[in-house]
């Protein structure tokens, strides 16, 4: 799963640009995933310039 | 208040080519609201800052208050530090953004637009198949206002584009990631842009030093998505600072992602119109889309002008739009991508092979035309591309 870390993120708008889903909202100063739609293909984490995304792995069920 | 108010077209961002939309369209009678969901027009500046004075023409009298420095210049340096300078044929600018943008904000108000910050749109309101305005939260609280056409001039985030159905993500390759710090403390040529070409320092980019006077400057660079896995952007800009300016202090730092793309097919819908970045107008080659933003929400706003007084808001309409804006910047625009793509085959031996050659041209016959025959010995397809590019401007 992807996840944002906390304070870290400048609001560029970079990895929008890039999810193939859409599923990435970002305000003047606030980000969220909505992890319903993210098919976690990771891209989000390869573009951002700085670094704000971090993979996790889930506990398989 | 703009929420009781009727508009004929909405405009969603604030940036160059909202704002020059907004005027464009004022100017030819209709009613506009520009939203923008930032609290300041013009802030945060996410831009090296660099233009020609000749694309700042085309619009405006350049205006002393916008300009940090005037630039007559380049260098080109190469992997292994070859510095290969030349005068530029007609000057270009380091802009204060802040002061720009704003202006450019006020020129549309002037005209009769309504300008609204906090403003921050979460969708659009359909009927039928036709767009027929946009939903947000302003100031926290939710709205909608209906429109006959949505202008989606929302920069690299955009996503005004993708509500109404066209395709409009980025592939990797084709997206910069990219980063700037604005540094103080330092001593630089002022009238001067300096480029580094290295697969080393800025993978499927280049790192930029744009002067601020003479003792600050925009220091950023921006690689390809294509490589950016691994390695970010920031690491990259770092490891330049250390080497180069190690004491310099740091007044701003930004991330940014710049579409390096051809523009896209499809810009237009039933009601809707992409300009900008949300198009991706950005010069593919440079980075640069002040300018093409500029131009494109100038076609963007006179054809949705056009489209309100005959009453006729559909795609086939609009796409007049779009085919003006692929008749002005088109061709170019796709060899642009197309040397883009041919200088990222070139290897760091390469850059170095030709900077050495063009070393041995005498400095005053240096031009850019030249620097680039010297390339195309290295690779043939540069020359094409290049001669093309050169013989359509
Ligand atoms: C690092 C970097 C360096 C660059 N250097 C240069 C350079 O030197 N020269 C040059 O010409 N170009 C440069 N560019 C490119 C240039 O900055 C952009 O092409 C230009 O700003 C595009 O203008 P625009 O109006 O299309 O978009 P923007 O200027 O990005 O404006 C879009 C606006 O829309 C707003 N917005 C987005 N979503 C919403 C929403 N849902 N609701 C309301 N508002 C919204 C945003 O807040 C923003 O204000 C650079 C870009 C980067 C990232
Ligand atoms: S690319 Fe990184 S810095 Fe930019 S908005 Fe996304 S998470 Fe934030
Ligand atoms: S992992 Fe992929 S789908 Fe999920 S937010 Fe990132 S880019 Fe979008």
């Amino acid at each position: 799963m992807i996840e944002i870390k906390p304070n870290k993120c400048d609001f560029c708008g970079c990895c929008v640009g890039i999810c193939p889903v859409d599923c990435i909202e970002l305000r003047e100063a606030e980000i969220e995933i909505i992890h319903d739609i993210c098919i976690d293909c990771r891209l989000c984490e390869y573009i951002c310039p700085i670094e704000v995304f971090e993979h996790v792995e889930t506990a398989e069920v | 208040m703009w929420r009781q108010q009727k508009y004929d077209v909405i405009v969603v961002g604030g940036g160059p080519a909202g704002s020059t939309a907004a005027q464009y369209v004022a100017l030819n009678g209709a009613r506009v609201v520009l939203l923008e969901k930032d609290r300041d027009i013009g802030v945060p500046v996410r831009c090296g800052e660099a233009v020609s004075d000749e694309g700042l023409r085309i619009f405006v009298e350049p205006d002393p208050r916008w300009i940090k420095s005037t630039i007559t210049r380049i260098q080109l340096v190469s992997p292994s530090g070859h510095e290969i300078e030349f005068d530029m044929k007609a000057k270009g600018y380091i802009l204060d953004r802040r002061i720009f943008d704003y202006d450019l904000a006020q020129y549309a108000a002037q005209e009769g637009a309504t300008i609204v910050t906090k403003a921050y749109v979460s969708g659009l309101l359909f009927d039928g198949d036709y767009v027929k305005g946009v939903k947000g939260q302003y100031f926290g609280e939710d709205f909608e206002i209906s429109s006959k056409i949505v202008i989606g001039a929302d920069g690299v985030e955009s996503r005004v584009g993708r509500w109404a159905g066209l395709r409009t993500q980025l592939k990797m390759k084709d997206m910069e990631s990219a980063i700037q710090k604005t540094v103080t403390g330092i001593d630089v040529d002022e009238h001067r842009f300096d480029f580094y070409l290295s697969r080393k320092r800025a993978p499927g980019g280049y790192v930029w030093i744009f002067p601020k006077g003479p003792h600050s400057a925009n220091i950023g660079l921006g690689i390809s998505g294509k490589y950016s896995k691994g390695k970010s952007a920031m690491r990259y800009l770092d490891e330049f600072l250390q080497e180069k300016f190690p004491n310099a202090s740091v007044v701003s730092t930004f991330a940014g992602g710049v579409p390096c793309d051809k523009t896209l097919k499809k810009i237009v819908a039933n009601g809707l119109m992409l300009a900008g970045d949300a198009a991706h107008m950005v010069n593919p080659m440079t980075g640069g889309g002040i300018i093409p933003g500029m131009r494109g929400g100038m076609l963007a706003g006179q054809t949705a002008a056009d489209a309100i007084k005959k009453g006729n808001v559909s795609e086939k309409f609009l796409s007049q739009y779009e085919k003006k804006w692929h008749k002005i910047g088109g061709k170019n625009h796709e060899r642009f991508y197309s040397i883009r793509n041919t200088i990222d085959k070139l290897t760091d031996e390469d850059l170095d092979g030709i900077a050495e050659s063009v070393a041995k041209i005498p400095e005053e016959e240096r031009t850019i035309t030249k620097v680039f025959l010297k390339a195309v010995y290295k690779k043939p397809k540069l020359l094409y591309d290049v001669m093309k590019v050169f013989a359509g401007l």
